[in-house]
């Protein structure tokens, strides 16, 4: 009957499921497999052949070409943009929802704006900016421009989400005597734990997988992050796909924890940019 | 206890301590207090300095002439008159269109399908959506040197699929026809899953009575799709595609990682000749000024998409609450 017709198992769909399957999966099951042979297998058995020694050599390997160090880099760029991102949003996306001056509404508008800045065209003047002052080949230089480029999107999923706390709390917290800071603290940062960790982890992911404010602002090995230090091994060990492709998974590893123990907070972000 | 007031507050004044013969409270229904301007100043200012001065500093740095030591020196419209006589920048304007346009028109029904078809409620759906959005682990870097090894024409992956597909030697990020091709690929297998998690979760906010109605009305599958979900999805059809082509437009790091604009100029997009210029040739001042053609594009497409479609409307919705 009608009813049916939509109910019903959709088997062209499923087919064209399995292949968008194959399509996204096939090059991850490539990437595992040749990081767990050893080169000369690798080379003697083609990139087809599935791995017959299984091996993990390859990371001790990765470890002694130095790409702990950029791990450790990466997480220190990581850990002081959500630091930062937090500090600097949350305030303002609390007033933005709450205060009645002028100031509020008009910031609120420039972050909307600031939404169409492509941050990859304004890579000269950051650069300009940043060895002006001093901050060339520090990590400090690449969280400052990683974080402002963030704000308008974090400023926007956190006002979203602080609009929810109902006024009436708001007035009961007056009359208990707490001012706007009180409230701040004690009120409107509990209830947006959601959207705190949401937006964390959005701007922490942001900062992990970096690429061009590192490239352009950083220099020498000691201040290099982890994805530079792939785009390094990539020049100088190019040829030896098993080692690139082993440093290309653990740079990937921090992400794989979060994914799997934070997924739902990282979806409920995305759909704050997509939601209707 | 009501007497406590802090000095914080810039809205209203404790009216209700002072009794009710004061006149009119001010803001009658909203007694709380409310934060000041003070709380948005740190971020405001921080974005400024970092985000906003760039902006204009690339519209500055376009009338000068620097090699990235030192002091730019001003020298008027030079860049301008290079950048309008340059084959170069013609060339890489086109690529870059075609990029973006190719971009585009897979991603989206691609993104789409996989978004619609993983919002079902479906256990196999839900299994299969886990390894759909794997790619979201991994950054662009990693990406694309995965790529680079898949794509290799000597021990990569395109040496055996190559043959099949008219490229005998495997070579096909090295042939000048096809190397923009194979960015495009990996584009969507990069994006895709983004896009689709957008997609996910904008279809799973279609209310299930409308797809209720269509059934009694005898609505196949296919029109419940065409007159129910893709309506429906306007909005995020909308974003998306914003998303997707201002992206296109200023994102470079895959050409980079991947061809470094080769072979020849044959992927040399324009913001791929932005940071070859200057980061390679120190070229900053030209280099600025082919930066300002892409931040004038970039906003020109969001203004236009977002004046075409509404979405301002929906925008402004957002902010009157």
């Amino acid at each position: 009957m009608a009813e049916r017709s939509i109910a019903r198992p959709n088997y062209a769909a499923g087919v064209l499921a399995g292949i968008w399957l194959v399509i996204v999966a096939m090059p991850v099951v490539w990437m595992i497999s040749w990081a767990v042979q050893r080169r000369s297998e690798y080379l003697a058995n083609g990139p087809l052949a599935l791995p017959r020694n299984v091996t993990f050599g390859n990371v001790q390997a990765v470890i002694a070409a130095g790409f702990t160090k950029y791990m450790v880099n990466s997480a220190i760029v990581t850990v002081a943009s959500i630091v930062l991102t937090l500090v600097l949003a949350l305030p303002a996306a609390y007033a933005i929802v709450r205060s009645r001056e002028w100031l509020a509404g008009t910031v609120f508008r420039m972050f909307l704006l600031g939404l169409a800045i492509p941050a990859q065209a304004t890579i000269i003047p950051v650069y300009w900016i940043l060895t002006r002052l001093g901050l060339y080949d520090t990590l400090t230089g690449i969280v400052l421009p990683t974080v402002a480029f963030g704000l308008p999107l974090v400023i926007l999923i956190l006002a979203g989400s602080l609009r929810d706390v109902s006024g009436e709390l708001y007035e009961a917290m007056t009359v208990d005597g707490a001012g706007p800071l009180r409230a701040f603290f004690r009120l409107t940062l509990p209830l947006s734990r959601g959207a705190i960790t949401t937006v964390a982890i959005f701007s922490g992911l942001n900062a992990w997988n970096g690429f061009i404010f590192p490239l352009i602002l950083t220099q020498s090995p000691e201040k290099r992050v982890a994805t530079l230090g792939l785009w390094d091994f990539q020049q100088e060990y190019g040829v030896d796909v098993p080692m690139l492709m082993t440093a290309v998974l653990l740079s990937a590893l921090p992400v794989l924890f979060l994914y799997l123990f934070a997924r739902r907070w990282l979806v409920a972000g995305l759909a704050g940019v997509g939601g209707k | 206890m009501t007497t406590q007031t802090t000095g914080f507050q810039g809205g209203a004044p404790p009216s209700a301590l002072s009794g009710q013969r004061r006149g009119p409270a001010p803001a009658a229904p909203g007694r709380a207090s409310r934060p000041g301007s003070a709380y948005v100043l740190p971020a405001t200012l921080f974005f400024l300095a970092f985000a906003v001065v760039p902006v204009i500093g690339v519209f500055v740095l376009s009338f000068t002439s620097w090699q990235g030591l030192g002091d730019p020196t001003f020298i008027g419209l030079d860049n301008w008159r290079r950048l309008v006589s340059d084959p170069g920048v013609l060339a890489a304007t086109g690529t870059t269109f075609l990029l973006t346009a190719l971009s585009w028109a897979t991603q989206t029904p691609l993104a789409i399908a996989v978004g619609v078809w993983a919002a079902g409620r479906q256990r196999n759906r839900a299994v299969l959506s886990t390894i759909y959005f794997l790619p979201l682990l991994l950054s662009s870097g990693a990406i694309a040197i995965a790529w680079r090894a898949i794509v290799d024409p000597n021990f990569g992956i395109a040496k055996y699929l190559g043959p099949f597909i008219g490229f005998p030697d495997g070579n096909i990020i090295g042939n000048p026809k096809s190397a923009l091709y194979v960015i495009v690929f990996v584009l969507i297998w990069q994006f895709v899953p983004f896009h689709s998690l957008i997609y996910q979760a904008a279809a799973r906010n279609i209310p299930a009575m409308l797809y209720d109605a269509a059934t009694i009305d005898g609505a196949t599958r296919w029109h419940a799709f065409w007159f129910v979900t893709l309506p429906q999805l306007k909005n995020t059809i909308i974003t998306s595609s914003t998303i997707m082509i201002v992206g296109s437009l200023t994102y470079f790091e895959t050409i980079l990682l991947l061809t470094q604009g080769g072979p020849g100029d044959a992927t040399v997009t324009l913001p791929y000749l932005m940071y070859q210029g200057a980061f390679n040739n120190y070229e900053m001042g030209f280099a600025a000024t082919v930066a300002a053609v892409i931040v004038v594009l970039g906003t020109l497409v969001s203004l236009l998409i977002v004046r075409f479609s509404g979405f301002g409307r929906m925008r402004s919705t957002l902010e009157g609450l």
